[in-house]
């Protein structure tokens, strides 16, 4: 392991140069957390590179993002990886289209991810291929839409299920 | 022999060497004062539901020493706390293996209507999946408030029919709710 020290800029200037140009398309550091946008296609690729070339090896958060507006890129799968060694975080983002709305498993790196891409599929529906067990994690099996999608309105006056008899609201 | 009195509410007539009164209100007046609960406890409306359980309010003084913790020894179901839709097929089948005679008690907003939960993963009340004999309001109820609802529990079990269970509105109350009476 010979990347002592590491800094935001020098393992982007790594990344740079190690992965072609449309892989990693772009970079911003928000809150000093270097963050980095990767072809969804080429995420094994490079967060096995991170793993095991960068020492970048605990898996914090699998999470999504749903941009509704963001016509052809409406959900971000968002990697967080932290170095237990260098003490050093990267955020990875991976843009979906609702159309096709998967990515591969990280189940074959981090035996971690299986639950967080489980909560992640049973919240936004994105589907993880290759995943061992791909279903719902949190909310009840029968349930039939993906909740944390921002696609419903906030209060549906014609719901059914709350009854307001004897709790007037 | 000492003197037997019954409960109070119980008619009696009196007379020398002997006293009359009807089996149903003995047996209801029997069953009010030894009911065995089963505290379901979620959340905050359970912690409320300790104290009312512990010394100070000491659910004892009602017959209630023993909190079952099996459905199949209690009469009283105390749900206390948010039922998420998930916990909801499990409440139903704590229900069922309940044995007849049985009551319910909905312990605060969460357990009665969802309460502050408006939203997708919480059950709006759990008589939406089985019955329920008395609500007590409440976000917690304080312990005063749960006992009142335990008062009223056993005016319940004091003045209804023994046989409850055989009556055919109890029984299409309970299809309504798709729960098989008779299967046990």
């Amino acid at each position: 392991m010979e990347n002592n020290g590491l800094t935001n800029d020098s393992l982007y200037t790594q990344l740079e140069a190690k992965f072609s140009d449309n892989t990693i398309s772009s970079r911003e550091d928000q809150f000093g957390l270097l963050t980095v946008e990767i072809s969804s296609e080429k995420i094994i690729e490079v967060i096995k590179w991170l793993k095991e070339e960068k020492s970048i090896n605990y898996l914090t958060l699998i999470g999504a993002v749903h941009y509704p507006e963001n016509e052809g890129r409406e959900y971000a799968v968002v990697y967080h990886l932290h170095s237990l060694t260098e003490n050093f975080r990267i955020r990875l983002k991976a843009f979906l289209s609702k159309n096709h709305l998967s990515i591969a498993s990280l189940t074959t790196l981090f035996v971690g991810a299986n639950w967080m891409e489980r909560e992640t599929f049973d919240f936004y529906g994105v589907n993880f291929k290759g995943h061992p067990n791909m279903k719902r994690i949190l909310n009840e099996d029968s349930m039939d839409y993906h909740p944390m999608r921002k696609e419903y309105q906030l209060e549906d006056a014609t719901r059914e299920d709350k009854d307001d008899t004897y709790f007037g609201r | 022999m000492g003197k037997v009195t019954f409960d109070a509410k119980v008619e009696t007539i009196d007379g020398q060497g002997f006293q009359l009164t009807r089996l149903d209100k003995v047996i209801g007046a029997a069953r009010a004062n030894s009911l065995w609960p089963l505290p379901f406890a979620t959340s905050c409306c359970g912690i409320e539901f300790m104290a009312t359980m512990g010394s100070n309010y000491d659910l004892a003084r009602f017959g209630m020493e023993r909190m079952s913790f099996s459905p199949r020894q209690a009469d009283l179901l105390i749900v206390a706390g948010t039922i998420s839709k998930k916990l909801a097929p499990v409440l139903k089948k704590v229900y069922e293996q309940m044995s007849e005679p049985r009551w319910v008690l909905s312990v605060g907003a969460c357990a009665s209507s969802g309460g502050i939960f408006d939203t997708y993963s919480v059950l709006q009340g759990i008589d939406r999946v089985i019955p329920v004999d008395v609500y007590v309001p409440g976000c917690p109820p304080r312990p005063e408030q749960i006992i009142d609802g335990i008062m009223n529990i056993h005016e319940m079990v004091k003045n209804e029919s023994l046989r409850r269970r055989n009556a055919p509105e109890y029984k299409e109350m309970l299809s309504t709710f798709n729960i098989d009476v008779d299967g046990e």
